[in-house]
Protein backbone atom coordinates (compact mmCIF):
# COMPACT_ATOMS: atom_id res chain seq x y z
CA UNK A 1 0.00 0.00 0.00
CA UNK A 2 2.68 1.96 0.84
CA UNK A 3 4.63 1.25 -2.62
CA UNK A 4 1.14 1.71 -4.25
CA UNK A 5 0.98 5.30 -2.51
CA UNK A 6 4.14 6.21 -3.19
CA UNK A 7 3.81 5.14 -7.18
CA UNK A 8 0.98 7.89 -7.61
CA UNK A 9 2.42 10.20 -5.12
CA UNK A 10 5.96 10.17 -7.36
CA UNK A 11 3.57 10.31 -10.92
CA UNK A 12 1.81 13.05 -9.53
CA UNK A 13 4.93 15.40 -8.91
CA UNK A 14 6.83 14.14 -11.93
CA UNK A 15 3.49 14.12 -14.56
CA UNK A 16 1.50 16.55 -13.00
CA UNK A 17 -1.16 13.26 -13.07
CA UNK A 18 -3.20 13.38 -9.68
CA UNK A 19 -4.68 10.40 -8.54
CA UNK A 20 -5.31 11.99 -5.33
CA UNK A 21 -7.68 8.57 -4.01
CA UNK A 22 -4.51 6.54 -4.22
CA UNK A 23 -2.33 8.05 -1.96
CA UNK A 24 -4.67 10.72 -0.01
CA UNK A 25 -6.05 8.44 2.92
CA UNK A 26 -9.41 10.76 3.02
CA UNK A 27 -9.64 10.44 -0.60
CA UNK A 28 -8.58 7.01 -0.32
CA UNK A 29 -11.60 6.39 2.02
CA UNK A 30 -14.18 8.34 0.63
CA UNK A 31 -13.36 6.49 -2.35
CA UNK A 32 -13.64 2.98 -0.83
CA UNK A 33 -16.62 4.06 0.61
CA UNK A 34 -17.75 4.81 -2.95
CA UNK A 35 -17.33 1.71 -3.97
CA UNK A 36 -19.36 0.12 -1.62
CA UNK A 37 -22.50 2.46 -2.33
CA UNK A 38 -22.23 1.75 -5.92
CA UNK A 39 -22.62 -2.07 -5.32
CA UNK A 40 -24.93 -2.00 -2.92
CA UNK A 41 -27.13 0.42 -5.03
CA UNK A 42 -27.09 -1.47 -8.02
CA UNK A 43 -26.93 -4.98 -6.18
CA UNK A 44 -30.77 -3.44 -4.95
CA UNK A 45 -31.99 -2.14 -8.38
CA UNK A 46 -30.98 -5.12 -10.01
CA UNK A 47 -33.01 -7.28 -7.45
CA UNK A 48 -35.51 -5.07 -7.52
CA UNK A 49 -35.99 -4.53 -11.04
CA UNK A 50 -36.64 -8.23 -11.64
CA UNK A 51 -38.96 -8.54 -9.16
CA UNK A 52 -41.22 -5.54 -10.52
CA UNK A 53 -40.43 -7.33 -13.74
CA UNK A 54 -41.31 -11.12 -12.45
CA UNK A 55 -44.83 -8.71 -11.08
CA UNK A 56 -45.39 -6.93 -13.87
CA UNK A 57 -45.18 -10.05 -16.52
CA UNK A 58 -48.02 -11.49 -14.11
CA UNK A 59 -49.78 -8.91 -13.61
CA UNK A 60 -50.18 -8.30 -17.60
CA UNK A 61 -51.80 -11.52 -17.75
CA UNK A 62 -54.37 -10.87 -15.23
CA UNK A 63 -57.87 -10.86 -15.58
CA UNK A 64 -58.99 -7.72 -14.50
CA UNK A 65 -58.86 -4.68 -16.87
CA UNK A 66 -58.05 -2.00 -14.82
CA UNK A 67 -54.98 -3.85 -13.40
CA UNK A 68 -53.91 -4.40 -17.32
CA UNK A 69 -54.55 -0.95 -18.33
CA UNK A 70 -52.57 0.10 -15.35
CA UNK A 71 -49.34 -2.00 -16.13
CA UNK A 72 -49.91 -0.53 -19.88
CA UNK A 73 -49.63 2.83 -18.15
CA UNK A 74 -46.91 1.66 -16.20
CA UNK A 75 -44.56 0.80 -18.99
CA UNK A 76 -45.23 3.52 -20.93
CA UNK A 77 -44.42 6.52 -18.67
CA UNK A 78 -41.00 4.78 -17.35
CA UNK A 79 -40.03 3.88 -20.92
CA UNK A 80 -41.02 7.02 -22.46
CA UNK A 81 -39.58 9.43 -20.01
CA UNK A 82 -36.01 10.08 -19.11
CA UNK A 83 -34.52 8.56 -16.14
CA UNK A 84 -33.16 11.16 -14.45
CA UNK A 85 -36.15 13.12 -15.06
CA UNK A 86 -37.55 10.23 -13.05
CA UNK A 87 -35.21 9.78 -10.60
CA UNK A 88 -35.50 13.88 -9.37
CA UNK A 89 -39.42 12.91 -9.24
CA UNK A 90 -39.07 10.73 -7.25
CA UNK A 91 -36.99 12.04 -4.76
CA UNK A 92 -38.12 16.04 -4.63
CA UNK A 93 -41.97 15.21 -5.11
CA UNK A 94 -42.98 11.83 -3.90
CA UNK A 95 -40.21 12.29 -1.31
CA UNK A 96 -41.76 15.31 -0.28
CA UNK A 97 -45.35 13.29 0.44
CA UNK A 98 -44.17 10.54 2.30
CA UNK A 99 -43.74 10.44 6.21
CA UNK A 100 -40.60 11.52 8.14
CA UNK A 101 -39.69 11.59 12.03
CA UNK A 102 -38.04 13.26 14.46
CA UNK A 103 -34.46 12.66 14.25
CA UNK A 104 -33.48 14.61 17.21
CA UNK A 105 -34.41 18.57 16.14
CA UNK A 106 -34.74 17.94 12.48
CA UNK A 107 -37.13 15.87 10.33
CA UNK A 108 -35.36 12.86 8.34
CA UNK A 109 -37.49 10.94 5.64
CA UNK A 110 -38.15 7.62 6.48
CA UNK A 111 -36.83 6.71 2.66
CA UNK A 112 -33.93 8.62 1.89
CA UNK A 113 -32.20 9.29 -1.22
CA UNK A 114 -30.67 5.81 -1.28
CA UNK A 115 -33.77 4.21 -1.06
CA UNK A 116 -35.59 6.68 -3.58
CA UNK A 117 -32.90 5.84 -5.99
CA UNK A 118 -33.67 1.79 -5.51
CA UNK A 119 -37.02 2.78 -5.91
CA UNK A 120 -36.90 4.81 -9.18
CA UNK A 121 -34.25 3.18 -10.86
CA UNK A 122 -36.17 -0.09 -10.08
CA UNK A 123 -39.28 0.65 -11.69
CA UNK A 124 -37.39 2.49 -14.85
CA UNK A 125 -35.70 -1.22 -15.43
CA UNK A 126 -38.43 -3.07 -14.49
CA UNK A 127 -40.57 -1.63 -16.66
CA UNK A 128 -38.42 -3.09 -19.75
CA UNK A 129 -38.00 -6.52 -17.63
CA UNK A 130 -41.64 -6.39 -17.64
CA UNK A 131 -41.76 -6.48 -21.37
CA UNK A 132 -38.91 -8.97 -21.73
CA UNK A 133 -40.25 -11.30 -18.73
CA UNK A 134 -43.56 -11.25 -21.39
CA UNK A 135 -42.12 -11.69 -23.91
CA UNK A 136 -40.21 -15.10 -22.53
CA UNK A 137 -43.52 -15.79 -21.22
CA UNK A 138 -45.23 -15.92 -24.72
CA UNK A 139 -42.22 -18.23 -26.16
CA UNK A 140 -44.01 -20.61 -23.82
CA UNK A 141 -45.72 -22.59 -25.57
CA UNK A 142 -49.66 -22.67 -24.21
CA UNK A 143 -49.84 -26.67 -24.88
CA UNK A 144 -47.24 -27.15 -22.04
CA UNK A 145 -49.32 -24.64 -19.76
CA UNK A 146 -52.67 -27.15 -20.62
CA UNK A 147 -50.61 -29.98 -19.09
CA UNK A 148 -49.64 -27.99 -16.10
CA UNK A 149 -53.29 -27.39 -15.52
CA UNK A 150 -54.71 -30.07 -16.76
CA UNK A 151 -52.46 -32.17 -13.95
CA UNK A 152 -53.74 -29.75 -11.33
CA UNK A 153 -51.65 -26.44 -11.15
CA UNK A 154 -52.92 -23.40 -10.70
CA UNK A 155 -52.45 -20.75 -12.39
CA UNK A 156 -49.93 -19.28 -9.74
CA UNK A 157 -48.56 -22.67 -9.54
CA UNK A 158 -48.21 -22.95 -13.60
CA UNK A 159 -46.33 -19.74 -13.33
CA UNK A 160 -43.92 -20.56 -10.64
CA UNK A 161 -43.34 -23.94 -11.71
CA UNK A 162 -43.51 -24.28 -15.01
CA UNK A 163 -43.46 -20.95 -17.06
CA UNK A 164 -41.36 -18.52 -15.47
CA UNK A 165 -38.58 -21.13 -15.39
CA UNK A 166 -38.80 -21.82 -18.64
CA UNK A 167 -39.15 -18.13 -20.02
CA UNK A 168 -36.80 -17.03 -18.17
CA UNK A 169 -34.43 -19.14 -20.04
CA UNK A 170 -35.58 -17.53 -23.05
CA UNK A 171 -35.32 -14.10 -22.11
CA UNK A 172 -31.61 -14.43 -19.68
CA UNK A 173 -29.67 -12.85 -23.04
CA UNK A 174 -32.03 -9.04 -23.29
CA UNK A 175 -32.22 -9.76 -19.40
CA UNK A 176 -28.66 -9.83 -19.48
CA UNK A 177 -28.32 -6.46 -21.61
CA UNK A 178 -31.36 -4.46 -19.61
CA UNK A 179 -29.45 -5.31 -16.09
CA UNK A 180 -26.35 -4.30 -17.93
CA UNK A 181 -27.68 -0.52 -18.65
CA UNK A 182 -29.81 -0.80 -15.65
CA UNK A 183 -25.98 -0.99 -13.81
CA UNK A 184 -24.46 2.11 -16.02
CA UNK A 185 -27.61 4.28 -15.57
CA UNK A 186 -27.21 3.71 -11.27
CA UNK A 187 -24.94 6.41 -11.74
CA UNK A 188 -28.16 9.48 -12.35
CA UNK A 189 -28.25 8.51 -8.60
CA UNK A 190 -25.74 11.34 -7.89
CA UNK A 191 -28.52 13.78 -9.17
CA UNK A 192 -29.78 13.38 -5.62
CA UNK A 193 -26.63 13.11 -3.80
CA UNK A 194 -26.33 9.38 -3.20
CA UNK A 195 -22.66 9.21 -2.47
CA UNK A 196 -21.94 6.44 -5.21
CA UNK A 197 -18.88 6.38 -7.67
CA UNK A 198 -20.53 8.91 -10.27
CA UNK A 199 -21.33 11.80 -7.23
CA UNK A 200 -18.16 10.66 -5.18
CA UNK A 201 -16.00 11.35 -8.72
CA UNK A 202 -17.65 14.94 -8.91
CA UNK A 203 -16.77 15.83 -5.13
CA UNK A 204 -12.97 14.68 -5.47
CA UNK A 205 -12.46 16.60 -9.09
CA UNK A 206 -14.14 19.63 -7.63
CA UNK A 207 -11.81 19.34 -4.49
CA UNK A 208 -8.55 18.69 -6.35
CA UNK A 209 -9.26 19.68 -9.57
CA UNK A 210 -8.31 16.31 -11.34
CA UNK A 211 -11.45 15.99 -13.44
CA UNK A 212 -9.64 13.53 -16.57
CA UNK A 213 -7.62 11.11 -13.90
CA UNK A 214 -11.12 10.77 -12.21
CA UNK A 215 -12.75 10.36 -15.48
CA UNK A 216 -10.08 7.56 -16.03
CA UNK A 217 -10.99 5.83 -12.84
CA UNK A 218 -14.58 6.11 -13.35
CA UNK A 219 -14.08 4.65 -17.18
CA UNK A 220 -12.19 1.53 -15.91
CA UNK A 221 -14.31 1.44 -12.46
CA UNK A 222 -17.93 0.91 -14.53
CA UNK A 223 -15.81 -1.56 -17.03
CA UNK A 224 -14.58 -3.52 -14.64
CA UNK A 225 -18.15 -3.68 -13.09
CA UNK A 226 -20.18 -4.49 -16.32
CA UNK A 227 -17.54 -7.16 -16.88
CA UNK A 228 -18.11 -9.11 -13.40
CA UNK A 229 -21.98 -8.43 -14.14
CA UNK A 230 -21.79 -10.06 -17.63
CA UNK A 231 -19.12 -12.94 -16.16
CA UNK A 232 -21.91 -13.87 -13.76
CA UNK A 233 -24.62 -13.52 -15.96
CA UNK A 234 -22.92 -16.01 -18.79
CA UNK A 235 -22.03 -18.32 -15.93
CA UNK A 236 -25.75 -18.14 -15.21
CA UNK A 237 -27.37 -18.96 -18.47
CA UNK A 238 -24.78 -21.55 -19.19
CA UNK A 239 -25.99 -23.26 -15.48
CA UNK A 240 -29.73 -23.70 -16.74
CA UNK A 241 -29.34 -24.28 -19.94
CA UNK A 242 -31.35 -27.74 -20.10
CA UNK A 243 -29.77 -30.90 -22.24
CA UNK A 244 -31.65 -31.35 -25.20
CA UNK A 245 -33.39 -28.11 -25.64
CA UNK A 246 -33.56 -24.79 -27.63
CA UNK B 1 -54.87 -47.44 -9.85
CA UNK B 2 -58.16 -46.18 -9.28
CA UNK B 3 -59.23 -45.91 -5.70
CA UNK B 4 -62.86 -47.83 -5.63
CA UNK B 5 -63.31 -45.74 -2.28
CA UNK B 6 -63.77 -42.59 -3.86
CA UNK B 7 -67.21 -41.45 -3.61
CA UNK B 8 -67.84 -38.55 -4.79
CA UNK B 9 -71.11 -36.04 -4.77
CA UNK B 10 -72.50 -39.55 -3.75
CA UNK B 11 -71.06 -41.08 -6.85
CA UNK B 12 -70.96 -45.41 -6.92
CA UNK B 13 -69.66 -47.31 -9.07
CA UNK B 14 -72.87 -48.42 -10.76
CA UNK B 15 -73.32 -45.49 -12.19
CA UNK B 16 -71.19 -44.07 -15.41
CA UNK B 17 -67.92 -43.09 -14.15
CA UNK B 18 -68.30 -40.75 -17.00
CA UNK B 19 -71.83 -38.86 -18.30
CA UNK B 20 -71.98 -36.54 -21.25
CA UNK B 21 -75.27 -35.68 -22.23
CA UNK B 22 -76.03 -33.15 -24.79
CA UNK B 23 -72.64 -31.15 -24.81
CA UNK B 24 -72.61 -28.38 -26.95
CA UNK B 25 -69.67 -26.31 -27.67
CA UNK B 26 -68.50 -23.47 -29.96
CA UNK B 27 -65.61 -21.28 -30.86
CA UNK B 28 -67.42 -17.89 -31.13
CA UNK B 29 -69.57 -18.66 -34.03
CA UNK B 30 -68.29 -21.75 -35.17
CA UNK B 31 -70.64 -24.99 -33.34
CA UNK B 32 -67.86 -27.83 -33.07
CA UNK B 33 -69.83 -29.97 -31.06
CA UNK B 34 -73.79 -30.18 -31.27
CA UNK B 35 -75.51 -32.50 -28.58
CA UNK B 36 -72.96 -35.48 -27.92
CA UNK B 37 -73.90 -37.82 -25.39
CA UNK B 38 -72.20 -40.89 -24.15
CA UNK B 39 -71.58 -42.86 -21.05
CA UNK B 40 -67.87 -44.89 -19.78
CA UNK B 41 -68.72 -47.04 -16.75
CA UNK B 42 -66.10 -47.28 -14.31
CA UNK B 43 -63.13 -49.80 -16.09
CA UNK B 44 -64.31 -49.33 -19.31
CA UNK B 45 -62.21 -47.85 -22.31
CA UNK B 46 -63.54 -46.09 -25.14
CA UNK B 47 -62.22 -44.65 -28.30
CA UNK B 48 -63.83 -42.19 -30.24
CA UNK B 49 -62.74 -41.80 -33.79
CA UNK B 50 -63.44 -40.08 -36.88
CA UNK B 51 -62.33 -37.40 -39.52
CA UNK B 52 -60.03 -34.51 -38.53
CA UNK B 53 -62.00 -31.50 -37.60
CA UNK B 54 -65.31 -33.78 -36.62
CA UNK B 55 -64.47 -32.55 -32.74
CA UNK B 56 -62.55 -35.55 -31.17
CA UNK B 57 -60.30 -33.27 -29.34
CA UNK B 58 -62.42 -30.75 -28.44
CA UNK B 59 -64.56 -33.33 -26.94
CA UNK B 60 -61.73 -34.93 -24.66
CA UNK B 61 -60.72 -31.49 -23.47
CA UNK B 62 -64.01 -30.40 -22.50
CA UNK B 63 -64.10 -33.52 -20.19
CA UNK B 64 -61.08 -32.08 -18.18
CA UNK B 65 -62.38 -28.30 -18.70
CA UNK B 66 -59.46 -27.13 -20.93
CA UNK B 67 -62.82 -26.25 -23.22
CA UNK B 68 -65.41 -24.16 -21.59
CA UNK B 69 -69.22 -25.38 -22.94
CA UNK B 70 -72.11 -23.73 -24.09
CA UNK B 71 -74.68 -26.01 -23.07
CA UNK B 72 -75.18 -29.88 -21.98
CA UNK B 73 -73.90 -31.28 -18.59
CA UNK B 74 -70.37 -33.12 -18.10
CA UNK B 75 -70.13 -35.68 -15.07
CA UNK B 76 -67.60 -37.02 -13.73
CA UNK B 77 -67.92 -39.74 -11.13
CA UNK B 78 -71.02 -37.05 -10.08
CA UNK B 79 -68.66 -34.24 -10.54
CA UNK B 80 -70.69 -31.74 -12.62
CA UNK B 81 -68.03 -30.04 -15.13
CA UNK B 82 -70.50 -27.34 -16.50
CA UNK B 83 -71.10 -26.00 -12.72
CA UNK B 84 -69.54 -22.62 -12.68
CA UNK B 85 -68.18 -22.95 -9.21
CA UNK B 86 -66.71 -26.18 -10.46
CA UNK B 87 -63.25 -26.83 -8.05
CA UNK B 88 -60.91 -27.75 -11.11
CA UNK B 89 -58.49 -29.00 -8.52
CA UNK B 90 -60.95 -31.78 -7.61
CA UNK B 91 -61.83 -32.74 -11.33
CA UNK B 92 -58.33 -32.66 -12.30
CA UNK B 93 -57.44 -34.88 -9.50
CA UNK B 94 -59.87 -37.62 -11.27
CA UNK B 95 -58.71 -37.03 -14.64
CA UNK B 96 -55.34 -37.27 -15.73
CA UNK B 97 -54.79 -36.51 -19.69
CA UNK B 98 -51.71 -36.96 -22.29
CA UNK B 99 -51.56 -35.12 -25.11
CA UNK B 100 -50.57 -36.21 -28.92
CA UNK B 101 -47.25 -33.47 -28.62
CA UNK B 102 -46.12 -34.93 -24.79
CA UNK B 103 -46.44 -31.62 -23.66
CA UNK B 104 -43.72 -32.89 -20.80
CA UNK B 105 -41.78 -29.79 -19.18
CA UNK B 106 -38.45 -29.87 -20.92
CA UNK B 107 -36.16 -28.48 -17.71
CA UNK B 108 -37.69 -31.07 -15.57
CA UNK B 109 -35.99 -34.14 -16.36
CA UNK B 110 -37.77 -37.87 -16.46
CA UNK B 111 -38.64 -38.92 -12.84
CA UNK B 112 -38.76 -34.61 -12.08
CA UNK B 113 -41.60 -34.59 -14.49
CA UNK B 114 -43.36 -37.42 -13.08
CA UNK B 115 -42.83 -36.54 -9.50
CA UNK B 116 -43.60 -32.56 -9.60
CA UNK B 117 -47.58 -32.45 -9.57
CA UNK B 118 -48.45 -34.94 -7.06
CA UNK B 119 -45.74 -32.55 -4.76
CA UNK B 120 -46.95 -29.81 -5.65
CA UNK B 121 -50.54 -30.17 -6.37
CA UNK B 122 -51.19 -32.73 -3.46
CA UNK B 123 -48.62 -32.01 -1.36
CA UNK B 124 -47.62 -35.71 -1.13
CA UNK B 125 -44.89 -36.53 0.84
CA UNK B 126 -41.36 -36.43 -1.00
CA UNK B 127 -40.20 -39.90 -0.53
CA UNK B 128 -43.84 -41.53 -1.02
CA UNK B 129 -44.13 -39.78 -4.07
CA UNK B 130 -40.93 -40.86 -5.42
CA UNK B 131 -41.46 -44.55 -4.61
CA UNK B 132 -44.95 -43.74 -6.44
CA UNK B 133 -42.62 -42.67 -9.34
CA UNK B 134 -39.86 -45.49 -9.35
CA UNK B 135 -42.99 -47.70 -9.80
CA UNK B 136 -44.18 -45.94 -12.66
CA UNK B 137 -41.12 -45.43 -14.76
CA UNK B 138 -41.16 -49.22 -14.53
CA UNK B 139 -44.51 -49.83 -15.46
CA UNK B 140 -43.69 -47.71 -18.29
CA UNK B 141 -40.37 -49.39 -19.28
CA UNK B 142 -38.28 -46.48 -18.70
CA UNK B 143 -35.38 -47.71 -16.29
CA UNK B 144 -32.27 -46.41 -16.71
CA UNK B 145 -34.21 -42.85 -18.46
CA UNK B 146 -35.25 -41.37 -15.06
CA UNK B 147 -32.59 -38.63 -15.23
CA UNK B 148 -32.73 -37.99 -18.99
CA UNK B 149 -34.40 -34.36 -20.02
CA UNK B 150 -37.53 -34.76 -22.61
CA UNK B 151 -35.19 -33.11 -25.13
CA UNK B 152 -32.89 -36.60 -24.37
CA UNK B 153 -35.64 -38.82 -24.91
CA UNK B 154 -37.67 -40.06 -27.79
CA UNK B 155 -40.65 -39.34 -28.78
CA UNK B 156 -41.84 -43.08 -27.83
CA UNK B 157 -40.18 -42.18 -24.39
CA UNK B 158 -41.43 -39.26 -24.40
CA UNK B 159 -44.99 -39.71 -24.57
CA UNK B 160 -44.38 -42.60 -21.88
CA UNK B 161 -42.85 -40.39 -19.59
CA UNK B 162 -46.35 -38.01 -19.71
CA UNK B 163 -48.06 -41.38 -19.56
CA UNK B 164 -46.41 -41.99 -15.98
CA UNK B 165 -46.72 -37.77 -15.29
CA UNK B 166 -50.87 -38.73 -15.55
CA UNK B 167 -50.84 -42.01 -13.66
CA UNK B 168 -48.65 -40.24 -11.05
CA UNK B 169 -51.78 -38.21 -10.02
CA UNK B 170 -53.61 -41.44 -9.29
CA UNK B 171 -56.73 -40.60 -11.54
CA UNK B 172 -59.86 -42.52 -12.33
CA UNK B 173 -60.02 -41.86 -15.23
CA UNK B 174 -57.69 -41.31 -18.46
CA UNK B 175 -57.44 -39.27 -21.38
CA UNK B 176 -55.77 -40.12 -24.26
CA UNK B 177 -56.00 -37.52 -27.63
CA UNK B 178 -53.96 -39.04 -30.14
CA UNK B 179 -51.37 -40.28 -28.38
CA UNK B 180 -49.47 -41.91 -30.81
CA UNK B 181 -50.07 -39.48 -34.00
CA UNK B 182 -47.30 -37.71 -33.70
CA UNK B 183 -44.82 -40.78 -33.27
CA UNK B 184 -43.28 -42.96 -36.45
CA UNK B 185 -44.65 -46.11 -36.77
CA UNK B 186 -41.94 -48.23 -34.68
CA UNK B 187 -42.47 -46.78 -31.53
CA UNK B 188 -46.44 -46.29 -31.59
CA UNK B 189 -46.35 -49.98 -30.39
CA UNK B 190 -44.54 -49.36 -27.42
CA UNK B 191 -46.77 -46.69 -26.20
CA UNK B 192 -50.23 -49.10 -27.06
CA UNK B 193 -48.48 -51.67 -25.20
CA UNK B 194 -48.48 -49.65 -22.05
CA UNK B 195 -51.97 -47.56 -22.95
CA UNK B 196 -53.50 -51.91 -23.54
CA UNK B 197 -51.71 -52.76 -19.80
CA UNK B 198 -53.27 -50.02 -18.32
CA UNK B 199 -56.70 -50.69 -19.37
CA UNK B 200 -56.32 -54.31 -18.75
CA UNK B 201 -55.63 -52.93 -14.86
CA UNK B 202 -58.97 -51.61 -14.97
CA UNK B 203 -58.55 -47.90 -15.25
CA UNK B 204 -60.76 -46.39 -17.03
CA UNK B 205 -59.70 -44.83 -20.16
CA UNK B 206 -61.22 -42.23 -23.18
CA UNK B 207 -58.90 -42.54 -26.41
CA UNK B 208 -59.16 -40.61 -29.29
CA UNK B 209 -57.03 -42.74 -31.87
CA UNK B 210 -56.83 -43.53 -35.69
CA UNK B 211 -55.14 -46.96 -34.24
CA UNK B 212 -58.05 -49.46 -35.57
CA UNK B 213 -56.35 -52.04 -35.22
CA UNK B 214 -55.40 -51.05 -31.57
CA UNK B 215 -59.14 -49.58 -31.15
CA UNK B 216 -60.75 -53.12 -32.53
CA UNK B 217 -58.30 -54.53 -29.59
CA UNK B 218 -58.51 -53.22 -26.72
CA UNK B 219 -61.77 -50.71 -26.50
CA UNK B 220 -64.69 -51.83 -24.81
CA UNK B 221 -67.12 -49.36 -27.39
CA UNK B 222 -66.38 -47.04 -29.95
CA UNK B 223 -67.71 -43.75 -31.21
CA UNK B 224 -67.80 -42.75 -34.58
CA UNK B 225 -68.29 -38.35 -34.62
CA UNK B 226 -68.67 -36.60 -37.72
CA UNK B 227 -69.17 -32.66 -37.91
CA UNK B 228 -69.73 -32.44 -34.14
CA UNK B 229 -72.24 -35.63 -33.49
CA UNK B 230 -71.82 -38.75 -32.75
CA UNK B 231 -73.37 -41.25 -35.63
CA UNK B 232 -72.42 -44.02 -34.66
CA UNK B 233 -71.51 -46.38 -31.66
CA UNK B 234 -71.23 -50.03 -30.65
CA UNK B 235 -68.90 -52.57 -29.30
CA UNK B 236 -66.00 -53.26 -32.17
CA UNK B 237 -67.04 -56.14 -32.86
CA UNK B 238 -70.35 -54.80 -34.59
CA UNK B 239 -68.85 -51.37 -34.63
CA UNK B 240 -66.40 -52.80 -37.65
CA UNK B 241 -68.50 -55.35 -39.30
CA UNK B 242 -71.85 -53.81 -39.29
CA UNK B 243 -71.65 -50.11 -39.39
CA UNK B 244 -75.01 -48.86 -40.72
CA UNK B 245 -74.33 -45.24 -41.77
CA UNK B 246 -72.75 -44.31 -45.11
CA UNK B 247 -70.57 -41.71 -43.37
CA UNK B 248 -68.93 -44.85 -41.13
CA UNK B 249 -68.74 -47.44 -43.92
CA UNK B 250 -66.75 -44.40 -46.03
CA UNK B 251 -64.33 -43.46 -42.95
CA UNK B 252 -63.89 -47.11 -42.61
CA UNK B 253 -63.02 -47.96 -45.42
CA UNK B 254 -60.38 -45.01 -46.09
CA UNK B 255 -58.64 -46.24 -43.38
CA UNK B 256 -58.82 -49.88 -42.82
N1 LIG C 1 -59.28 -23.04 -29.89
C1 LIG C 1 -60.03 -23.09 -31.00
N2 LIG C 1 -60.55 -21.97 -31.53
C2 LIG C 1 -61.32 -22.01 -32.64
N3 LIG C 1 -61.64 -23.14 -33.29
C3 LIG C 1 -61.15 -24.29 -32.81
C4 LIG C 1 -60.33 -24.33 -31.64
N4 LIG C 1 -60.01 -25.62 -31.40
C5 LIG C 1 -60.60 -26.34 -32.37
N5 LIG C 1 -61.28 -25.56 -33.22
C6 LIG C 1 -62.08 -26.01 -34.38
O1 LIG C 1 -62.96 -26.99 -33.92
C7 LIG C 1 -63.09 -28.03 -34.88
C8 LIG C 1 -62.83 -29.35 -34.21
O2 LIG C 1 -61.49 -29.41 -33.82
P1 LIG C 1 -60.88 -30.66 -33.07
O3 LIG C 1 -59.47 -30.32 -32.75
O4 LIG C 1 -61.74 -31.02 -31.95
O5 LIG C 1 -60.94 -31.77 -34.17
P2 LIG C 1 -60.37 -33.26 -34.13
O6 LIG C 1 -61.51 -34.15 -34.39
O7 LIG C 1 -59.61 -33.48 -32.91
O8 LIG C 1 -59.42 -33.28 -35.39
P3 LIG C 1 -58.00 -34.00 -35.57
O9 LIG C 1 -58.28 -35.42 -35.91
O10 LIG C 1 -57.41 -33.28 -36.74
O11 LIG C 1 -57.23 -33.81 -34.34
C9 LIG C 1 -62.14 -27.69 -36.02
O12 LIG C 1 -62.91 -27.14 -37.06
C10 LIG C 1 -61.22 -26.67 -35.43
O13 LIG C 1 -60.82 -25.77 -36.41
MG1 LIG D 1 -57.52 -33.73 -32.43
Amino acid sequence: MELFGDFFKQLYDTSGWNFVIFYDQVEWDRFIAAIWTTIKLIIACLIFSVVVGFAGAWAQGAKSRIIRYGMAGYIQFFRNTPPFVQILFFYFVLGNLTPSYDAGGYQEAYIGSFGWAVISLGFFAGAFNTEIFRSGIEAVPESTVEAASSLGYTRLQSYIYVVFPLAFRVCLPALNNNLVNLLKTTTLAYGIAVPEMMYTANQIWSDNVNVPEMMIVLFLFYVGLVAILVWVMHRWEKSMKIPGYG
Amino acid sequence: MASPGKKANGWTPKQPMVSIKDLHKSFGDLEVLKGVSLEVMKGECICIIGPSGSGKSTLIRCVNALNDIQKGSIKVEGLEVNDPNLDKLELRKKVGMVFQQYNLFPHKTAIENIMMAPITVLKQDKDEVAKHAKSLVRKVRLEGKEDSYPGELSGGQQQRVAIARALAMNPDVMLFDEVTAALDPETVKEVLVTIQELAEEGMTCILVTHEMGFAKEVADHIYFTDRGVIVEHGPPKTFFKKAKDPRTKEFLSQIL
